[in-house]
């Protein structure tokens, strides 16, 4: 076990080099992707990508590697709001088979026993994605056969705190669709103490196949979320997400969806509440590539205290995609004067036969509609928590499985608690 | 004045128009009645000469002209008005711009001399007063925000002042309340005579109640499967379409 | 006739296929060398009989600029620019005063038929002495011929009223306390790189000085003109509008067709004081280099104003069909409270035409607000891109911003990018931005023809008819003439 070297991409690619001989899969593109990393290093605001998120924080700690933890985890999960029901736990990255309970339709492994590198991450691009690339030692192998509809599955991640040592860990998911094969799939992360979480995710989804995946990031307040995600679907087929964002002292969650088949969708809603010094960026880029494909974002950001919200849209449509129809709206709460928040919804497009738009708004509670409440007798507190829930709900709306919404707003209502707290 | 023989036409390569036999002589009004899905709106579209329709076999002609060889453009030049069942809107377009523009592209085909802004505003007020229309219909903008009766009665406005030879109302009557149609009747009355001739699709008789009729034709499957005078209409509203569907 | 028919009816009569304003002209030019280097810049300065102040601003700016390094990060591309291939001072030669139309270098007013400005006003910007006469709806006219102003007609007039507009190159003569103070406070001469190259070379352009609670007689105009083979065009517009003063300025611009790029880097600065306002409208109709995209202006301009104080207001209306890239983003400082900014923009783009336009708002003062109408048609194998900046900085409670951004794209080989920036610090600021992207719907194009359009009338209809919001901004007599300007811009890209 090595200890902590030098802060920042250094101390990565230091542990890189005591590790390369023991990691499983591909050495070769391990070796590519360390030397993209070592080329360019952490990305900072004067990459254009990352102009409004800094990593500086995460660049000037030191992280450890996990150790294989005596800790069962059980406390840690009974704080995140976990469905009965099939799920897959990772404990400081590394899958937990005693916390989890096995699905009986879905073909599930652990990139430990595959070791198989997908072709959708581009580490080559991303740097994040090639600081994962070179260190990820495990994560979730999840595969739908055709035709099955696979009902509900939990992915969750926890983190340990062992104080005065943080911990870094780079968990490699991949998600398969087989034809018309149906998933809705609930991802949580949360942990305790200070620590960097850094997966990456590949989502493929086949030929009328629908994965629905709602993703609760409730990371620690003094941890580290940079995730992402690269979904591609085929032929008819939809990846509908909704992503909750509401830990972390810096987080980014970063989408890339790539609509490769004709009438292919995909929605990528979201929402952020973020209070205190946290900084969340929500990153996504949806890619037309096929004609007749549609894509919806509906993302909301609730901002409180000195917290900062972050949203990037990008909506690429190549020459091919004709009939494309896009839309976004990013919407902004901003609930204390020190908040602040920074929008670039983006539209890239290059065939003609198309209907996209995107809106963005920022403002502050309506005055109105809040004397309004006022009025009728409701506290002002309470006024504004169910100005800020209606706020939401046009985003929450949108996940359509009932106790999977109801898990959410148990975690926005534990969220409202430790505002008021 | 218009001579349509043995007309098929095809829809993303469905056979709508089927072998359609017309002739319409100058100064008559003829009513083409029909289910739905018999192909009359595709029918209108043809003779006005949008893309997305081929013609498949047939002749149609004009004044003795090629009709189906001439553009768009050409067509409205030659003296052909369609009266669209959706109206489409135009934004950002001015409604008097619009049929000035309009007009005087079809008066330059014709080798006339084309209208300044004083003259032609003084023929569009004239029109508007005579179509009760409310004056401000000539500043918003072609179409857009107007009610669905608005945008006919618009149709109406656009055919008084381009005074077209032949005209075909596709359906003007769908949607139009009773006080509506009877504008819509007095503007196509207004301009019958001896110049005018008419093509009047409609899926209920009751326009007809109002536009009466030379000759009725019955549309069915792409075919005119019968013609009659205006008592046609009649048994049409008595006994529905049901027995002329097999006829085709 | 109406000035605005007459100089319609001139421009019309100039039509044939292509381009239209590309003629070029044979007058007696006095030419520096080609290159950089202090030695041009002392020359220029020289030539100018400046004050050793705006020398030493200008090498400090010189200074600065070869630290810094051509930005790369808009979507354009294209060859790389070699500096020392320019000549830097290009200006006509100039010769007494002419007593009548007959004495003008015939050449020179042929330009200025060419260019389409009215007769009386050809006579007057010729220097015809006596020729300052009035009639209907007179717009004052400073040309810029290349580098240099030629002439500035309606002084006198202006004059009465308190207002000065000149070349920038007499005002540092003549009012050097009011150059001194403003010039580079609102675009600094190390802003930016083309700014910096500006700063070192400028060679002339227009001042104007409104004074306190002036409503200025005229709308102000400046033609601009490239005429010189590989000279590169640094004009410089300063505007200041004293309290409580009113101004409308226009800008013109026009280049001869040629097969090499020019480049075109000017600056723009307005101070607007308390109460103040100006309307700075432009249409800018550089050559955008033809169909495989030979030559055509590099147009890389930096504009900017400041709204300095208390409800002071500048509003940007920008008419750009041409130039092979235009990199221009019309800016608003909002530092008095309750100061407003506008921008107005229409950017076409056809054959391999680039744009990367649009706006920043910076809010800094209370109650500021701002509005922002981008309009972007491409055809051909163009890309047309807006790009913008809403910025809200923590002092500026209540501040408000709406943006509106449409794109139409015409055919499929053209591309329509909208990258807007909103920066929201303050709670209170109410910030709101909808864009949207489509084609002219086939419905629409035949709805026009079956009324008799042809179809490029339908969609020169269609397109002013998008463009509405921002025209309906343009003094009358820019208006129709950029009407008539996007048709010409797109024939050829339907059909």
């Amino acid at each position: 076990m090595n200890a902590v070297q030098a802060a920042g991409a250094a101390s990565f690619l230091g542990r890189f080099e005591g590790l390369r001989e023991r990691l499983p899969g591909d050495r070769e593109i391990r070796d590519r992707a360390a030397a993209a990393f070592r080329a360019g290093g952490f990305p900072t605001v004067r990459d254009e990508a990352w102009k409004y998120t800094s990593l500086r924080p995460v660049t000037e700690a030191s992280f450890y590697e996990p150790l294989l933890s005596v800790a069962d985890g059980g406390d840690l999960l009974a704080e995140l709001p976990v469905l009965d029901g099939p799920r897959l736990v990772f404990l400081d990255g590394r899958f937990r088979p005693q916390l989890s309970v096995l699905p009986e339709n879905i073909e599930v492994g652990t990139f430990a026993e595959t070791a198989v590198f997908g072709r959708l991450a581009r580490p080559d691009r991303d740097p994040l994605v090639a600081l994962n690339t070179m260190l990820t030692e495990d994560g979730a192998v999840i595969g739908v056969p055709d035709g099955v509809d696979a009902g509900l599955l939990q992915l969750v991640s926890i983190a340990t705190d062992v104080p005065g040592r943080a911990v870094a860990f780079h968990p490699r998911h991949c998600i398969r669709l087989g034809r018309g094969a149906r998933l809705m799939l609930l991802e949580m992360s949360g942990g305790g103490g200070t620590y960097l979480h850094n997966p990456v995710t590949e989502a493929y989804v086949a030929d009328g196949a629908v994965l629905v995946h709602v993703r609760l990031q409730d990371e620690s307040r003094t941890a580290y979320h940079l995730s992402t995600l690269y979904a591609e679907v085929a032929r008819g087929g939809t990846y509908d997400s909704f992503n909750l964002n509401l830990g972390a002292r810096v987080a980014r969650t970063e989408v890339h969806a790539r609509l490769k088949g004709e009438r292919s969708a995909t929605h990528l809603n979201g929402a952020q509440m973020l209070g205190g010094t946290q900084h969340g960026d929500f990153t996504t880029i949806v890619s037309h590539d096929a004609p007749s494909c549609a894509s919806r974002q509906t993302v909301k950001n609730v901002l409180s205290g000195r917290a900062r919200g972050v949203f990037q849209g990008k909506i690429e449509v190549a020459r091919a995609a004709q009939k494309t129809d896009g839309y976004q709206m990013n919407q902004a709460l901003l609930l204390s004067p020190e908040a602040e928040i920074d929008s670039k919804p983006q539209l890239e497009i290059y065939a003609d036969d198309v209907k996209c738009s995107h809106g963005a708004t920022v403002g502050e509670l309506d005055a109105e509609q809040l004397f309004y409440l006022r009025s009728r007798g409701i506290p002002e507190a309470e006024a504004r928590s169910i100005l800020v829930r209606a706020f939401l709900t046009e985003a929450l709306d949108a996940i359509g499985d009932d106790t999977v919404r109801a898990s959410l707003d148990r975690a926005v209502d534990a969220w409202w608690g430790k505002q008021a707290a | 004045m218009l001579e349509i023989r043995n007309l098929s036409a095809s829809v993303d390569g469905a056979a709508i128009l089927n072998g359609i036999d017309l002739a319409v002589p100058r100064g008559e009004v003829h009513a083409i009645m029909g289910p739905n899905g018999s192909g009359k709106s595709t029918l209108s579209y043809v003779l006005s000469g949008r893309e997305d329709y081929e013609v498949t076999g047939g002749t149609v002609l004009f004044e003795g002209r090629d009709l189906l060889a001439m553009e768009p453009e050409a067509r409205a030049a030659a003296g052909l008005f369609l009266a669209f069942q959706y109206p489409v809107e135009l934004p950002g377009v001015g409604n008097a711009n619009f049929m000035r523009t309009a007009l005087n592209a079809v008066r330059r085909a014709r080798g006339e001399e084309e209208l300044d802004a004083v003259q032609f505003l003084k023929i569009a007020r004239a029109a508007v007063k005579q179509l009760a229309m409310p004056d401000d219909m000539l500043k918003r903008n072609v179409n857009v925000g107007f009610s669905g009766g608005e945008k006919k009665r618009n149709e109406m406005l656009q055919m008084a002042i381009l005074k077209p030879k032949l005209a075909i109302l596709d359906e003007t009557d769908s949607g139009l309340d009773i006080d509506a149609l009877k504008i819509v009747a007095e503007g196509v009355n207004a301009q019958r005579g001896p110049d005018f001739t008419a093509l009047v699709i409609t899926h209920y008789q009751r326009l007809l109640d109002h536009i009466v009729p030379d000759r009725v034709h019955v549309l069915a499957n792409g075919r005119i499967v019968r013609s009659g005078g205006p008592e046609l209409a009649h048994e049409l509203e008595a006994r529905g379409y049901a027995g002329f569907a097999d006829a085709a | 006739m109406p000035v605005e028919t007459e100089t319609l009816e001139t421009v019309q009569s100039l039509t044939q296929s292509g381009y239209k304003w590309g003629f070029e002209t044979d007058i007696e030019m006095d030419l520096a060398p080609k290159g950089l280097n202090e030695g041009i810049i002392r020359l220029i300065s020289e030539r100018k009989g400046e004050p050793a102040w705006l020398l030493e601003w200008r090498l400090k700016a010189f200074a600065a600029w070869q630290t810094m390094r051509e930005p790369h990060w808009s979507k354009a591309h294209y060859p790389p620019i070699d500096y020392q291939d320019l000549h830097y001072y290009a200006a006509p030669k100039r010769k007494p005063g002419p007593k009548s139309l007959d004495e003008v270098d015939p050449e020179l007013l042929k330009v200025y038929e060419k260019l389409g400005i009215p007769l009386k006003e050809r006579a007057i910007l010729a220097g015809v002495e006596g020729a300052d006469g009035s009639f209907p709806n007179p717009v004052a006219v400073d040309a810029v011929f290349d580098s240099v102003s030629v002439a500035t007609t309606f002084r006198k007039t202006l004059e009465k009223a308190g207002v000065i507009f000149c070349p920038i190159s007499e005002a540092v003569h003549e009012v050097p306390e009011l150059v001194q103070k403003y010039l580079g406070s609102v675009v600094p001469a190390s802003d930016n790189f083309f700014a910096a190259l500006n700063s070192a070379v400028f060679t002339d352009g227009s001042f104007v000085y409104i004074p306190k609670g002036v409503r200025c007689p005229m709308e102000l105009s400046t033609y601009f003109r490239i005429n010189a083979r590989n000279t590169g065009q640094f004009e410089r517009t300063l505007i200041i509008a004293d309290d409580a003063s009113h101004v409308s300025y226009l800008e013109g611009c026009t280049a001869p067709q040629r097969d090499e790029n020019q480049l075109h880097a000017a600056v723009v600065e307005l101070v607007a004081l308390d109460d103040a306002q100006i309307k700075y409208s432009t249409v800018q109709n550089w050559y955008p280099g033809d169909a495989e995209g030979r030559g055509g202006i590099y147009n890389f301009v930096t504009k900017r104003g400041a709204c300095r104080g208390k409800r002071s207001k500048i509003s940007w209306t920008q008419v750009e069909t041409g130039s092979a890239i235009t990199w221009k983003y019309p800016s608003c400082v909002l530092q008095g409270d309750d100061s407003v900014g506008e921008f107005y923009s229409v950017a076409v783009t056809n054959n391999r035409q680039q744009a990367d336009t649009g706006t920043k708002m910076i809010h800094i003062g209370r109650n500021t607000s701002s509005t922002i109408v981008s309009k972007g048609i491409s055809a051909g194998h163009s890309d047309n891109t807006y790009r913008g900046l809403v910025r809200v900085l923590p002092r500026a409670s209540g501040a408000r911003n709406f943006t509106q951004c449409d794109s139409l794209l015409i055919g499929d080989q053209c591309g329509a990018h909208t990258v807007p920036y909103i920066e929201s610090r303050n709670a209170t600021a109410k910030v709101e931005h909808e864009a949207t992207t489509s084609k002219i719907a086939d419905d629409q194009l035949f709805y026009c023809r079956q009324r008799g359009l042809s179809q490029e009338d339908a969609v020169g209809l269609l397109v002013n008819g998008f463009c509405k919001d921002v025209l309906k901004e343009l003094p009358m007599e820019f208006a129709v003439e950029a009407q008539k300007l996007l048709a010409v811009s797109l024939e050829g890209s339907v059909g």
